[in-house]
């Protein structure tokens, strides 16, 4: 190029050497209900009693479903288990905040999401008893299955929501997943496409500051999670996952955005991983007692409880009745799940394609013999 | 009817299929308004505009989770991917997701994609832009692998994959892309997929091949019909699912195979087919299956490209050796 040689000049010159941008860094952090109960600010509107309670029976039914599928785990009757414990609010926040029309990526910490959205609690236990069937939710019939391969569901999100907007839809969708999810490519490649295409779509990363045995100290040398939106033109929120009122909210806040138009959001819900990351893992190995009987002080049921009760909307009977109606329903779920209809092992290739390809006839017939022969 | 070359079949193609069908949108690098930079789109964001013709990022491994997205939420996306050297990134969007989504949802969730990314050498490009990886993408149950190999096949199957309820990567010979025109009829209509194409009869050895090693195979072709060889040439067209039938037939009409990819040796595609002749075809063989196929070596850069890429004497010499073998 040639240099200007008018007035121009003058300009070009004033940008040659040091130069200092500012850089726009702003992360709200979001917290209504602290660990101990007491509220700070006014609430917001969604959260009058009523709604509180339902809230707090769906974190309730969590950790009772978490219970429960520790428990047939540990009897061999379930395949290994992603704990959510400790981290209910995030999920119930998450889900609580959507419309049943939007659509749910979760990771696979997310039962409580699943089960306020529609999946049965025998649905789930059949996804982690190992059987397929257990994704075909009759519920929410768009909503994605879990996601193993870590934050490799980012991109779906954005494919969702951009097939919303083509539609002119109404319409959003929500991604979850974890602290390390945010140190992969597919993380940041997913933001910086919504982010461009300022489709309607919400990230949730659900800081447990665990990722198996590596901490998140180890896992970026970012301060917060919630940053990393900004380096791709996107909001970044920081919230306190323990609080459901928090997440709710702030969740709703970014899904208003979303369908006004105005593009993504991601949201960093601090959390603790109260349990171990599986029931295949053991967390004593990397991680000091002391700090997780730390953490066990702001956990997000005894808050709510705690609030509840100093409402005079909660007490003893109350959370002894909601206790025993959970574990009736689970109790009726397991009957469901281990009574679950035998199944032949021929539908290995019945969903492989729409239609079972000539080449797979010879395979097919193969496993039929070997059945016969059994 | 018009003489279009291979790249203007599939541009074709690409109109057809979205005129037909609103869901059908495009997406890829520089596939707007530069139109693809084999002009694969070019125009396509005029007609259809830049909501269906979508400029990305450069980021691979979200083309293909986008289009996952898309799919499963009832789009068919038509991703492009600029060279199959740069699709190694997507490997783990279509091992993991693409083709798995029906099936880990019992097919409440589908995923009808379409990844098409331009492979082979012989263009003189750069380091990564020559490459015939397609084995890798031949390993992932519940995907097909499409190749076409000459501007019909290339209009014909791309509607085919688009129309297809189920994931496919589609690899566009792009040494083919302008080399050769023939007549092809906008008519929308579709080619089977799974199915091999006999490009020549022949009674003395089945030459199995795809994409453009078909050009240099019918060359050879040609040479040893000379010599009074009389070579069956199949394009497989779609490597998976393979229509093996098609091939095994011929096989045990002419009892002789060789089987040519522009791919490395090792794990390529030819040996799939060289083990199921061994498990189907042992008593028809009249000599050992051969394979003619790039070195064993990393795609050299563009100088000693014609020594790497099988040629049509080396296809035709491996043939003489096999018709004297017995
Ligand atoms: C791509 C990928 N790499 C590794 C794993 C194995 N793995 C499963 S969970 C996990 C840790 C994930 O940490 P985080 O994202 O913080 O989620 P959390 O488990 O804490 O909920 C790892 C490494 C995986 N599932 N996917
Ligand atoms: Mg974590």
């Amino acid at each position: 190029m040639v240099p200007p040689t008018d007035s121009k000049a003058n300009d070009a010159e004033q940008s040659i050497g040091n130069v200092q941008l500012d850089v726009h860094l702003r992360i709200r952090r979001i917290g209504y209900i602290d660990a101990t109960g007491k509220v700070h600010g006014a609430l917001p509107e969604f959260a009058d009693t009523q709604e509180l309670i339902r809230l707090y029976r769906a974190m309730v039914l969590t950790r009772v479903f978490d219970e429960k599928a520790i428990a047939l785990q540990r009897t061999g009757r379930l395949g290994t288990y992603a704990s959510s414990l400790g981290q209910e609010a995030t999920p119930v926040g998450v889900a609580a905040a959507m419309r049943s029309d939007d659509v749910l990526l979760p990771s696979f910490r997310e039962h409580g999401a699943q089960l306020w959205r529609g999946v049965s609690t025998e649905e789930l236990l059949l996804f982690w008893g190992g059987d397929e069937r257990g994704n075909d939710f009759k519920g929410p019939r768009e909503d994605f299955p879990v996601s193993v391969p870590v934050a490799s569901h980012a991109p779906h999100a954005v494919g969702v929501a951009l097939a919303m907007r083509l539609r002119g839809e109404d319409r959003a969708a929500v991604c979850v997943f974890g602290d390390g999810a945010t140190s992969k490519g597919d993380f940041y490649e997913a933001i910086n496409l919504a982010g461009v295409w300022r489709l309607p779509v919400v990230f949730v990363a659900t800081n447990n500051q665990w990722a198996i045995s590596v901490p998140r100290s180890a896992q970026t040398a970012a301060e917060t999670l919630a940053q990393k939106a900004i380096a791709a033109g996107v909001e970044g929120v920081l919230v306190d996952g323990n609080d459901v009122v928090s997440v709710r909210a702030a969740v709703e806040t970014a899904l208003a955005k979303a369908r006004a138009g105005d593009g993504p959001t991601l949201i960093e819900a601090e959390t603790y991983r109260l349990g171990d990351h599986t029931t295949a893992d053991d967390a004593s190995r990397y991680r000091d007692d002391a700090e997780v009987s730390a953490h066990w002080k702001s956990e997000p049921l005894s808050r709510l409880r705690q609030y509840l009760t100093d409402q005079g909307a909660w007490d003893h009977d109350d959370e002894e009745a909601l206790l025993a109606d959970c574990a009736a329903q689970m109790e009726v779920a397991t009957e469901a799940y281990l009574a679950a209809g035998p199944w032949s092992p021929e539908a290995i290739f019945t969903h492989l394609y729409a239609t079972l390809p000539a080449d797979y006839r010879d395979q097919l017939a193969a496993l039929k013999r070997e059945m016969i022969n059994d | 009817m018009t003489e279009r070359s291979l790249v203007e079949a599939i541009n074709l193609a690409l109109s057809r299929a979205m005129t037909e069908d609103e869901s059908v949108l495009v997406l890829g690098e520089d596939v707007g308004v530069d139109g693809g930079v084999f002009r694969a789109t070019a125009g396509l964001i005029d007609r259809f505009g830049a909501e269906r013709v979508r400029d990305t990022p450069i980021s691979e491994a979200v083309i293909a989770g986008v289009s996952v997205g898309l799919a499963a939420a009832g789009f068919r996306p038509v991703a492009e991917i600029q060279f199959m050297g740069f699709s190694l990134t997507v490997l783990d969007q279509l091992v993991n997701h693409a083709s798995r989504l029906r099936n880990r949802t019992q097919g409440r969730l589908t995923c009808p994609m379409v990844l098409r990314a331009p492979y082979g050498g012989g263009i003189h490009a750069l380091e990564h832009h020559s490459e015939s990886f397609e084995a890798l993408f031949t390993h992932i149950p519940g995907l097909r692998v499409v190749i076409p190999s000459s501007p019909r096949r290339a209009y014909g199957l791309l509607l085919a994959a688009i129309r297809d309820p189920d994931p496919v990567v589609f690899f566009e010979p792009k040494r083919l892309y302008r080399l050769a025109r023939e007549e092809v009829a906008d008519d929308g209509e579709a080619l089977p997929l799974d199915q091999c194409v006999t490009l020549r009869n022949g009674s003395d050895l089945t030459v199995v091949t795809w994409g453009a090693m078909c050009h240099d195979t019918l060359m050879a072709a040609k040479t040893l019909e000379d010599e009074g060889i009389e070579a069956e040439v199949i394009d497989v067209a779609t490597l998976r699912p393979l229509d093996f039938a098609t091939i095994l037939t011929s096989v045990e009409k002419t009892g002789r195979c060789l089987i040519v990819h522009e791919a490395v040796m090792t794990g390529g595609f030819g040996g799939e087919i060289a083990a199921r002749l061994a498990e189907h075809a042992l008593m028809s063989l009249l000599a050992p299956v051969k394979r003619v196929t790039a070195w064993d070596t990393v795609v050299p850069y563009p100088r000693h490209e014609s020594h790497f890429i099988p040629s049509p004497a080396r296809i035709a010499a491996a043939a003489r050796e096999i018709m004297e073998f017995a």
